[in-house]
């Protein structure tokens, strides 16, 4: 890292925030999550009032509403658990890849994962949901090799543009044949449109316990991690230099976040933009330790996907328009952010 | 001198022949393999008409059959295709020569979907018949052309930062037109194809007669400008210094190719990628410098008409055109990703 970059780095977000700060501001987000979750169960299509929120979640489902919110208890946690997973995975994947525009959705691994589940349902009668998960995943690690392949060719390896394009022109291609392989299928369009536009509206409490045990796996590798990463931080040399394993840390992250993805795109199907913002903003907020950075991501990512469905399912009533819309239309202008400040430079 | 001069300059002329030679022949082929297709796309379907059946219904006699299925759905549906695949063409390479990146193709950087978005926009929500709309699609291409130029912008304009900034904007507008598209419950996949990827099903003279006006004035506007536009690649000063009107010069160029862009996503949608490959399969077919407009039309066309041929008959199902470029095209795009990156491009 040149002086000059170091001090822009110290510029944009000081390398660590005093501690009652980055307590504060994981306090702050640990609420924003609790007020999210709760307009979460209290706001959708049907409006519910209060006490039938309070029967409903006490398990009574003898009215329409309380039935109502019932359904939204697993929806909500669904939204938590993809959003954690998703920011989670964004701040790993800009860590490892040293790339401020690095997230699941923009480097075609959301898409990647969506591709091979649609092409195993379709054309290998894929049905039982942990198969579903585990092909996820291997579509995500596929789709993970291959853009970072095509991004570091070259002079200069993987450069945040090249890698940015390579993982953009990739997702480009997975959604294509996406489309290719659901439109023969139009009788079952409105199933299986989730795996285009992601979504958490079909969430069910089964789902989400099968898919939980890829999600803890990822997040503790992915955490574990965290001190390796930091040392990434300080480029390749000076960690090896350090002492530190480079290749042996950036495969293991990488695993972790590829597992998140993975698992998170077998329940909710692709969901862009909340790995590339939610890690940008906790670094402003909590600073760049990644032990620090890795689980503030997390928590700001299930709060951000929360809100994000909640908003989804109040700006379109009667009809409800799938978190993954919501999360590009939000994301998408913070990613041009990124590009238009000054060079994209290296994290 | 001269007799120094001489078999140099007989050579030089011999060359210049025989690459004078070499286009016409290439163009001629890529002429008549429009041709054909486009005879194909009449004479086949449900039913086969020999191609003098063909012919008389094209002249206006009345044939028993073939004077509505090929005068009535063949024929709009073919003429559309044709000037769909040009105008895209054109567009494209117009786009590709002015910013000199074969990335900044017009449906890589979001112009498409902004015409897309503004035309579901308009007429979904607005309920605006087929004129309007062709209105409404070239305000919205380009107010989406100015906003990423705007965006871009930054001490001159760079290739790079404006395809990146292109792609977060159409991620943006793509999740528009989903939007529109959901929260008018009008989710049938027919109309959502054609917004979303591109699609000649359903196509009328009433699609096809704006984009056939659009193309007789801004094919010749293009054609007018394309010398000053190639002395522009010299960058600024030297064109402004061979004679060249720099500001006017774009203007027109870019109010061309946005005009074009408009007209055949207001009749066809954006046919994915026509415009990303149009430019770079023609200078390959036609080689030894020489306007590039042409070929690029023709390369349009003949793409469009293949891919409508090869969806509507090639597979068991039907599927939009847009659909198969999209599947042609996007490998084609990571390829190019490669080739760039190996040949240690600009990225």
């Amino acid at each position: 890292m040149t002086a000059a970059a170091q001090r822009r780095a110290a510029a944009d977000a000081p390398a660590r925030r005093p501690l009652p700060v980055r307590v504060t501001w994981l306090l702050v987000a640990l609420l924003g999550l609790g007020l999210f979750g709760a307009a979460s169960i209290v706001f959708g299509v049907r409006a519910v009032t209060w006490p039938d929120v309070v029967g409903g979640l006490s398990g009574a489902s003898d009215t329409i509403a309380e039935a109502a919110v019932l359904k939204r208890v697993p929806r909500t946690i669904l939204a938590m658990l993809v959003g954690a997973a998703l920011g989670l995975a964004g701040a790993v994947m800009q860590g490892v890849t040293r790339n401020p525009l690095a997230d699941p959705g923009i480097l075609g691994v959301t898409t990647g994962a969506s591709l091979a589940v649609v092409t195993g349902i379709a054309f290998f009668g894929l049905s039982a949901p942990t198969t579903v998960t585990w092909v996820a995943i291997g579509g995500a690690a596929a789709a993970a090799v291959l853009v970072y392949t095509v991004g570091s060719l070259g002079r200069g390896g993987a450069t945040p543009l090249k890698l940015a394009l390579a993982g953009a022109a990739s997702s480009a291609a997975f959604s294509s044949l996406i489309s290719a392989v659901l439109l023969p299928r139009i009788d079952a369009l409105t199933q299986f449109r989730f795996w285009q536009v992601g979504g958490v509206g079909g969430a069910e409490p089964g789902r989400i316990l099968q898919v939980l045990p890829f999600l803890l796996v990822g997040a503790v590798v992915c955490v574990l991690s965290a001190r390796g990463m930091n040392s990434l931080a300080l480029g390749d040399d000076v960690a090896a230099g350090l002492g530190a394993h480079v290749g042996r840390t950036r495969l293991v992250a990488a695993a972790g976040a590829i597992l998140l993805c993975g698992a998170a795109t077998a329940v909710a199907g692709p969901i862009g933009f909340v790995g590339l913002a939610v890690p940008h903003l906790c670094r402003l907020l909590v600073g760049l330790d990644h032990r620090w950075l890795l689980p503030a991501s997390a928590v700001a990512g299930a709060a951000l996907l929360t809100g994000a469905d909640v908003i989804g399912r109040l700006v379109a009533r009667p009809a409800e328009v799938d978190v993954g819309i919501i999360t590009a239309i939000v994301g998408a202008p913070i990613f041009i952010w990124i590009v238009r400040r000054q060079k994209v430079r290296a994290l | 001198m001269t007799a120094v001069l001489g078999p140099e300059h007989a050579a030089l002329a011999r060359g210049r022949r025989r690459r004078t030679l070499q286009r016409r022949g290439a163009l001629a082929a890529l002429a008549a393999v429009v041709l054909v297709l486009f005879a194909v796309a009449l004479m086949v379907g449900d039913t086969f008409y020999t191609p003098s059946e063909v012919i008389r219904t094209v002249l206006g006699q009345t044939v028993p059959g073939a004077s509505f299925t090929v005068g009535e759905l063949r024929l709009p549906r073919a003429s559309a295709g044709v000037l769909a695949g040009a105008a895209f063409g054109l567009a494209g390479v117009t786009f590709q020569t002015m910013l000199r990146n074969p990335l900044a193709a017009p449906d890589v950087i979001g112009i498409s979907s902004g015409a897309s978005a503004a035309a579901v926009i308009g007429i979904v929500l607005l309920g605006l018949d087929q004129a309007a709309t062709s209105v409404v699609a070239i305000a919205g291409a380009l107010l989406t052309a100015g906003v990423i130029t705007l965006l871009a912008y930054r001490d001159g304009v760079v290739g790079t930062r404006l395809v990146l900034i292109g792609i977060g904007v159409a991620a943006m507008l793509d999740s528009v037109v989903s939007y529109v598209l959901l929260h008018a419950a009008s989710w049938d996949v027919q109309t959502a194809m054609r917004w979303l990827t591109g699609s000649l099903n359903g196509a009328t003279w009433e699609q096809t007669a704006p984009l056939a006006l659009a193309l007789l004035v801004a094919a010749p506007a293009l054609a007018s400008q394309e010398r000053p536009l190639r002395l522009l690649q010299l960058g600024d000063e030297a064109a402004a210094g061979l004679g060249v009107r720099v500001g006017r010069t774009r203007v027109v160029v870019i109010l061309a190719a946005v005009l074009l862009i408009a007209f055949a996503t207001a009749a066809a949608g954006p046919i994915a990628f026509v415009a990303f490959l149009a430019g770079p399969i023609a200078s390959r077919l036609v080689r030894g410098g020489g306007s590039l407009l042409l070929p690029a039309a023709l390369v349009g066309a003949a793409l469009v008409l293949a891919a409508d041929l090869i969806g509507q008959f090639g597979f068991g199902n039907r599927y939009p055109v847009g659909v198969i470029t999209g599947v042609l095209g996007a490998p084609y795009l990571v390829l190019l990703l490669v080739r760039t990156n190996r040949a240690g491009g600009s990225l």
